[in-house]
């Protein structure tokens, strides 16, 4: 598992490789809180590496997605995220609460 | 049939995973089968440790896989509390961001994503989980 965390000018952008489950959800939720408490709140999450994604890592979105959108004050938005994992969301009828984007150059331009 | 005994710990979860997946090849589930099943067997282990056990290594969780001519059989076994996923609130769909809480999404996949599901707590202790998934055509 690595998480990496680049500066934009108008945004952060968040990978994580891997597997995000109850092993390594709270990592993945420390790095967005640490975003938030730093008053960024402008997030794109690049999935492209996560193979695999469970509830423990809808509900760190979805948590994310709650701090990000609080006021108007930004958005957390998806990119590359392999299509199971969306189908995925999609099941518990989470993925509407997400902009989800084919690649990371459109997810920032987003901002 | 294949079994395997994992202590009832998050940081097994991905050998878990592995362990189901070279199971579910060998019965000629597709990719998105895998992942169902990837995701299903996830699901309940995480509640297994989570409910049951009430925390992290309080137990073993036993993985049984049997290949079927239809597809694949799982069972998973474990000795903590009875756990009733029925009395688990379901999440409920298409509320507003702000008022979605965590609860319930496990049992809900697993009821969406497996053909059989069947829970089984009769001796007071443990309790045995029963999943199929069928291969498609």
């Amino acid at each position: 598992m690595a998480i990496t965390t680049t500066e934009y000018k108008r945004c952060h952008l968040v990978k994580m490789d891997g597997r995000i489950d109850s092993a390594s959800g709270d990592e993945l939720n420390k790095v967005f809180k640490s975003l938030n408490e730093k008053g960024n709140y402008k997030i794109v999450f690049d999935m492209s590496g996560v193979e695999f994604m469970s509830s423990k890592g809808y509900w760190v979105l979805i948590e994310t997605q709650k701090a990000c959108k609080r006021y108007n004050r930004g958005e957390l938005v998806l990119a590359n995220a392999q299509e199971k994992i969306i189908t995925s969301l999609d099941l518990v009828g989470m993925s509407h609460y997400f902009k989800v984007f084919n690649d990371v150059v459109s997810a920032v331009g987003h901002f | 049939m294949v079994s395997k005994k994992f202590p009832g710990k998050f940081n097994c979860l991905g050998d878990i995973c592995e362990f189901v997946t070279g199971e579910a090849k060998a019965a000629g589930l597709d990719e998105k089968e895998i992942y169902a099943v990837q995701l299903a067997v996830d699901e309940a282990c995480t509640n297994i440790i989570e409910h049951a056990y009430g925390g992290e290594g309080k137990g073993d969780i036993e993985l049984i896989c049997k290949v079927v001519n239809d597809g694949m059989e799982i069972v998973l076994k474990d000795d903590g509390e009875p756990f009733d996923p029925d009395l688990i609130t379901k999440p409920k769909i298409g509320l507003p961001l702000e008022e979605v809480e965590p609860r319930g999404a496990g049992i809900f996949l697993i009821r969406k994503l497996m053909d059989e599901v069947i829970y089984e707590f009769s001796s007071g202790i443990g309790t045995v989980l029963k999943m199929k998934k069928k291969k498609r055509g």
